[in-house]
Parts: C-alpha cells; structure tokens; sequence
C-alpha cells in the first residue's frame, strides 16, 4: 500500500539533524526500551509473521504515521496484532486490565528459548519454483500495483526501467506473507539510474532496488549491457 | 527563542513522550505478562541484548579484519552471512548479509525508505536519524545534499550507488582504509571505522581521529 511510510523521494520533511555517533543512546526512554522488547517478545510467539508485522505500522492513517515516534509505530503495531490474533480482546486492550480466566494457550518463551531463537534469526530463502523470468543484465519495468495490501514495491520505482544486476534466488513473498501465506518467489537486485527515477534532479547516482518477480514486466526488445 | 522547524523535529523524534504513553506501555507489559504471553526475565534479556551486546562494533571487528587480511576479505565479498558468522556475529536482521565496498569511483550509501531494515548482526539497533523520514525519503533522491549533512563531500565522479533495502537482504558498507593507516594493527583500525562509515554517510575516521580521541 502507499501509505505514509512509503518515503522514497518525498519532499518538505526537512533536516536529518543526526545525533552525534558517540553520543546517541540505543533508546531514548524507558518506553522505548519495553516497547522494543515486548515487539520481540510477542514476535516470538510465532502467531505473525514480519511483513504482518511491518503491515501492521504501516496501514496506520499516514497523518498518524509520520507523526508518531518511530516506537509508537511499533507500539500501534503490536496492539493491533494482538487483538486480531485473539492474544488480547478490545476490551483489555482498552483497559489494559487482564479479563477473568483470559490466559490463552500461548505461553511465553524462557530466555535461553528466545535468545538462541535470536541468534538463530529467520532466512527468508526458499527452494525454487521454475526458473527464474529474468537474466542479469535484462532491461525491466517496475509494474504500477496500486495495491491496499502489503507490498515492498516502493511508489517511487513504479514505471521505471532499470537493470537487472543479480539474481538472489526465490525469497519469501512479502506480499502473500502479510496474509499469512509463505510461498518464494524470484528476487532480484534492479539497479534504477537517477535519471530514471527523478529526471533532472539526477547527480551521478543510482538506486539499487530489491524487486520479486511479480513487482517486475519485461521491456519489449530486451537488452543485455550490464 | 520559539521553537523552529529544527527543534520541532528534533523533540517530535526523541524527547520525552507524554506521561501517559509511559503508563501504557507499562500497564500493557504488566496484562502481557499476566497473560503468561511474556516473560519478564526474557523481555530483559532481549533488552539487554540489544542494548549491551550486538552492536557497531561488531561491523567494525569485521570491517578491520577484512583491510588486513586479504583472505578473509576475499571471504566477506563471496558470502558476507557466512564471513561474518566465522567470527560469532549471526541472528535476527543478518541472515542474508552483503557487503559492498567503497573504491576510488564507487561509494555506497544504505537506507530503507519503507521502513527501517538493518543489518543488527553487524551493527545493532539503526539510529533515530536512520529511521527517520527525512533521511528515508531524501538519501534516494538527493544522495549528495544527505552526504552533506554528514560533513562528507565527494568529488562529483564518484557515483554513488544507493541501496534501498526492500528485501530481507541487509547491507554493509566497507569503506575504503584511510591513507597513512597501511601499518596499522586490526585492533587500532577498528576505532577508525564508524558506525556511519558502515551506512556510509561518512568515511572512516583518519588516523587523527585516535589522536583527538586519546587527548
């Protein structure tokens, strides 16, 4: 969906204004801190997945979006997956009070458990299925997929020509993934020129975009000058 | 003096948040772990991990020992995930990890204009301004006037290549060894390599960098 947290190229936002490295704390506050880890530690449960998980912050209202924190996406995220997968009813959401005999049968993972599913981490690869459109090399366009659901297609790539500059292999489907359904299918690294993506505003740069196939059409008369 | 553009931007990222919003999420771990979906001794382990354990330097054990030791450099460029695993760095946000090196023609710069993708492994959590829109909405478009902002100019022959990280392939920046540094030991080199030199936003730090630091 292209909602608020599709940024890629918008304008008005202003400065960076980073902090100094040395001097940046990983959180700012306490709350961050929990909400954080209570993100993973919900995660762990194995009741969603990360692309409900991104899609969760992201179809928030865009307004709400780019004004929240960046920990208060996360939180309006993870009160929203735990009433709709049942973990938690409106009601104790609203009250933040537990209901009698509310105990699902879910419990929670020790911390030897999450730690070594942690540092284990969650490969996206999935066995291939058929061969791959694409070649290195292949001259593409990215589709226009005016789409309310999930999507890892940014607005600013949609229509543009680039190049196809390496094949990863089959990846979990962002797209079905948000639904619930894990199926691979062919991404690709596509490289976009400046001028491609923003006209005259180009500077010697380009944009490497990761694509799966079905974000991706072939150019009629394909060319190979990688 | 009133609030400016800066300051609103500023505070709106990072400063204390309302009182009730502390509250909330307090009384939301408490129903969690009423619930048994939480474990209080787990979420503090997850914290402390995060806080204490995976970070930047993690990137930079990596980045120094690939400028010293060909092999392993040769290593890190074929198979990043299983480079950096040899030397104890794995997990979450680093199973599909590449590293793309800075030359004389070529400087790379990381972002993820959708969200905040990173590579933990090797640096931990992202900073705020990494996560924050204007950077996720301009490094695409305006690479140079983002660099600048960072103090890092770059002639205007260097390409830069700019990786929006869409995908669950997370991506690290080894920046070119700064000159005069060529005798260096590992150990010295890492302090030369910054967090931002590894989104590269910035260069390594040059040898006086140590100097001004010891003072």
């Amino acid at each position: 969906m292209k909602g608020g947290h599709d940024l890629g190229g918008r304008h008005g936002l202003g400065p960076i204004n980073p902090e100094p490295e040395l001097e940046e704390p990983v959180f700012h506050a306490e709350w961050e801190r929990r909400v954080f880890g209570l993100t993973l530690a919900t995660g762990l449960l194995g009741q969603w997945n990360i692309d409900e998980s991104r899609f969760a912050r992201e179809s928030q209202h865009p307004a709400d979006y780019l004004k929240n924190s960046y920990y208060q996406n996360w939180l309006v995220g993870i009160e929203k997956l735990l009433v709709q997968k049942k973990l938690l009813t409106q009601a104790e959401l609203e009250s933040l009070k537990a209901e009698l005999n509310s105990r699902t049968a879910l419990s929670a993972l020790d911390k030897n458990q999450a730690l070594t599913s942690i540092n284990k981490g969650g490969p996206t690869a999935m066995a291939a299925t058929g061969a791959p459109a694409f070649a290195v090399g292949d001259e593409v366009r990215a589709k226009k997929i005016h789409t309310q659901g999930h999507s890892r297609l940014p607005a600013y790539a949609q229509g543009a020509v680039g190049i196809i500059e390496a094949t990863y292999g089959c990846h979990v489907y962002p797209d079905k993934n948000a639904a619930g359904e894990r199926v691979g299918e062919y991404l690709y690294r596509v490289r976009f020129s400046s001028e491609q993506l923003w006209g005259s505003s180009a500077e010697n740069s380009e944009v490497l975009v990761d694509l799966w196939q079905p974000y991706l059409e072939p150019i009629a008369a394909q060319k190979r000058t990688l | 003096m009133s609030h400016s553009h800066d300051d609103h931007h500023h505070s709106h990222d990072h400063t204390e948040p309302p009182e009730e919003l502390e509250l909330r999420v307090k009384a939301l771990e408490s129903l969690l772990v009423e619930k048994g979906l939480v474990d209080i001794d787990t979420l503090n382990a997850i914290i402390d991990n995060y806080e204490h354990k995976v970070g930047p330097r993690n990137g930079a054990h990596v980045i120094a020992k690939a400028w010293v030791d060909p092999r392993f450099k040769a290593q890190l460029m074929a198979d990043a995930t299983e480079a950096v695993a040899s030397l104890g760095y794995m997990g979450r946000q680093g199973e599909h990890l590449q590293v793309v090196e800075n030359t004389n023609d070529t400087h790379n710069l990381v972002v993820c204009t959708l969200c905040s993708c990173y590579p933990w492994t090797v640096l931990g959590l992202p900073p705020v301004w990494y996560k924050s829109a204007p950077y996720r909405a301009r490094a695409v478009s305006e690479p140079r006037a983002v660099l600048a902002e960072f103090g890092t100019s770059l002639p205007s022959k260097v390409k830069i290549r700019v990786w929006d990280s869409t995908s669950e392939m997370r991506y690290l920046v080894m920046p070119q060894q700064p000159v005069g540094t060529e005798n260096f030991s590992e150990e010295k080199l890492r302090a030369l390599v910054t967090r931002n030199s590894m989104i590269g936003v910035e260069l390594a730090a040059s040898p006086q960098f140590l100097k001004d630091e010891s003072k």
